[in-house]
């Protein structure tokens, strides 16, 4: 196993399905020559060429109008969206068409196409280039909708989501890029829609997406150690497909769930699994579901105002004190 | 063009004894367009157009009773009413799709020729819009990539004069809106009478011809007129009666049939062709109307690639 960033597992799933499939090609903003604004696709151009590997002009809806129009002929395009708030600009050719036109064709036409993103805060960058807009996607029927939060993951679900025939909407969180972690040589492919157990407890179950992945284990382990609450933590990996299996099944177990994701509080994708572990294991609970979420607000861009937004361990730790004590 | 006509206005009548729901789009009028282009096109060419794309359908080869059924919404249908008279779509025939966004379907077709070109099969991308498209960025977005990929796709603008009901130089800030912007990527301005077939054909073709040989992408401007509304039974009263009369006079079907009288195509053989086009339109109406309503089940299915609508695990 080699020890790769975040950033370089991007690359490696990438050139892992370039190298097995012909019909993948690459196309973005800055993606080619620069590497990515994020250096996340440094040297695809080297190994694969102009032909695949493309530069785009800034047209958001040309790149996925581009992407679609490719996928239903035959290809398999990856393209990048460098920051996911620009999905605000070609939202057209997401909801409306690549979402729809499987469904609409009765079934005449597959887009297997991957839609890659910077998502999410704490890199400072302000309101406009910081949101997390999962949930945005997860209310689109049609399509999927992956966050990976280690390297390994980055590449292995990368690679499962380029197989896919479906259209999968890939969310990467900035602020992980420079992560690091241990991360399969060779061929890797994690399947899509199978949450990740990363540790189990007896008092309440975390699930947690992407930045609040780490997140919700340093807050294990502080309430562990400071006070001795045991707690499982899911990283739910994809929202659509949903893992509600693993979700259910964990939360069974502890009586009590806490949900942590970096959504603005109304709508995030928490509340749908909050409704779904309450119809489904009501009689289970030990206590009231708990989200923590980000407020109903725009991101700040000063240190302190972003830090004071965004879910922290600590607040992960006083929510989880609060339900269990 | 006789055979996009009958069509149409039978879609009208279904429209009007409330066979067909919803809204519809006829391209009635706009048929040497779609023509001209329908014959010039390879089989496996790609045709990418509008909500208001019967006619685009039909020249690729979908039955009028699969186009009927489809506006019907019932099991004869091309989607089996899950598209519905806005979404004409039939991969086999390389009839890519019909879309209700306007401009959206400009970067799919400059898609879908960046693959042809990727895979090297000499396809082209052909992509109908109309007029108020042009305003649409999406448009500007495709235009520019096409030229600088160097695609394989032929823009073509059926300028009808008419948005939705607003005149298009009440909005646009030149006086030919897909014509007098091409030079702005870098293109020949094409402008050309949308009404006359064989102009139309002359262009598809030298455009077709250019893509084919790797030269990259064209934008036409077809001038052409809508006999009708914009939808429904809008009766388009918004239009000066002698800008009408004037376009009625220019309808490319009589001017067509002169043209062939003129060469010396006997009456009886045109008349033959006439009653013909007419049998086959009352019996595809036939064969639509008496198909039974889609099996529900289908409005829970295609969602996803494996058939489903499933989004748990
Ligand atoms: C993005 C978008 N805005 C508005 C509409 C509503 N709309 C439907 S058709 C139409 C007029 C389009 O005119 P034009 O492009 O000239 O095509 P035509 O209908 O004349 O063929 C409008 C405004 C739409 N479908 N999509």
């Amino acid at each position: 196993m080699a020890e790769l960033t975040y950033r370089e597992a991007v690359a490696a799933g990438i050139a892992q399905e370039m190298r097995r499939d012909a019909n993948v090609v690459f196309l973005g903003e800055d993606v080619a020559a620069a590497g990515g604004v994020f250096k996340a696709t440094v040297g695809l151009l080297d190994e694969f060429g102009p032909q695949r590997v493309r530069d785009t002009p800034i047209s958001e809806q040309a790149i996925l109008g581009a992407a679609m129009g490719a996928a239903m002929t035959g290809l398999r395009p990856i393209a990048e969206i460098m920051f996911s708030d620009f999905f605000a600009v070609c939202w057209d050719i997401v909801a409306n068409e690549i979402a729809k036109t499987r469904y609409m064709t009765d079934g005449q036409v597959t887009l297997p196409l991957v839609i890659r993103s910077g998502n999410g805060g704490g890199s400072r960058f302000g309101a406009q280039h910081s949101q997390s807009v999962e949930n945005w996607a997860m209310a689109v029927p049609g399509l999927k909708v992956v966050a990976p939060s280690s390297p390994a993951d980055v590449k292995g679900l990368l690679a499962a989501s380029v197989r896919d025939e479906d259209p999968v909407l890939f969310f990467e969180q900035k602020s992980l890029y420079a992560t690091k972690g241990e991360v399969p040589d060779g061929e890797h492919v994690v399947p899509l829609g199978k949450a990740n157990v990363l540790r189990q407890g007896d008092d309440v179950t975390i699930c947690a997406l992407a930045l609040m992945v780490p997140r919700a284990m340093q807050a294990a382990k502080i309430l562990e150690e400071q006070h001795g609450i045991s707690a499982t933590v899911v990283d739910v990996r994809s929202l659509v497909p949903l893992d509600t299996q693993t979700i259910l099944a964990e939360v069974a177990k502890t009586g009590r769930l806490v949900t942590v994701e970096e959504n603005p509080r109304l709508c995030g994708w928490g509340a749908e699994i909050a409704s779904i572990v309450a119809e489904e294991l009501f009689w289970d609970l030990d206590g009231p579901i708990v989200r923590v979420t980000t407020p109903h607000v725009p991101l700040a861009a000063a240190n302190n105002l972003e830090d004071a937004q965004l879910p922290s361990a600590d607040k992960i730790v006083a929510s989880v004190r609060e339900l269990v004590d | 063009m006789l055979e996009c006509r009958a069509l149409e206005k039978r879609a009208y009548d279904l429209f009007m004894q409330n066979l067909i729901k919803g809204t519809s789009h006829l391209g009635l009028g706009q048929e040497a367009v779609a023509a001209g282009f329908g014959v010039a096109m390879r089989p496996d060419d790609y045709t990418f157009c509008t909500y208001r794309g019967h006619n685009h359908t039909l020249v690729r080869g979908v039955s009028m009773t699969q186009i009927l059924g489809e506006l019907m919404g019932n099991s004869s249908g091309l989607m089996r009413g899950k598209g519905g008279s806005m979404h004409l779509t039939s991969i086999k025939h390389h009839m890519m799709g019909s879309y209700a966004i306007v401009g959206a379907h400009l970067t799919i077709a400059a898609g879908a020729a960046w693959s042809a070109q990727y895979r090297g099969t000499e396809q082209v991308a052909v992509c109908f819009f109309g007029d108020g498209a042009t305003n649409i960025g999406a448009f500007h977005e495709a235009l520019n990539l096409a030229v600088v990929w160097k695609l394989p796709v032929v823009f073509v603008c059926e300028n009808n004069r008419y948005m939705e009901y607003t005149a298009i130089d009440q909005v646009t800030a030149v006086e030919h809106p897909a014509a007098d912007r091409a030079s702005a990527y870098g293109l020949e301005p094409v402008l050309i009478d949308g009404n006359d077939v064989d102009v139309v054909y002359e262009t598809a073709q030298r455009a077709l011809d250019l893509a084919r040989r790797g030269g990259g992408p064209s934008l036409i401007e077809a001038e052409t007129y809508r006999h009708g509304g914009h939808s429904r039974a809008d009766p388009g009263k918004y239009r000066p009666d002698d800008e009408v009369k004037e376009w009625l006079s220019k309808d490319p079907i009589p001017r067509y049939r002169k043209r062939l009288t003129d060469l010396g195509i006997p009456e009886d053989a045109l008349a033959k062709i006439e009653a013909e086009t007419q049998a086959a339109i009352d019996k595809a109406t036939e064969e639509a109307k008496n198909a039974p309503p889609p099996d529900e089940s289908i409005a829970y299915k295609d969602v996803w690639a494996d058939g489903g609508s499933a989004w748990r695990n």
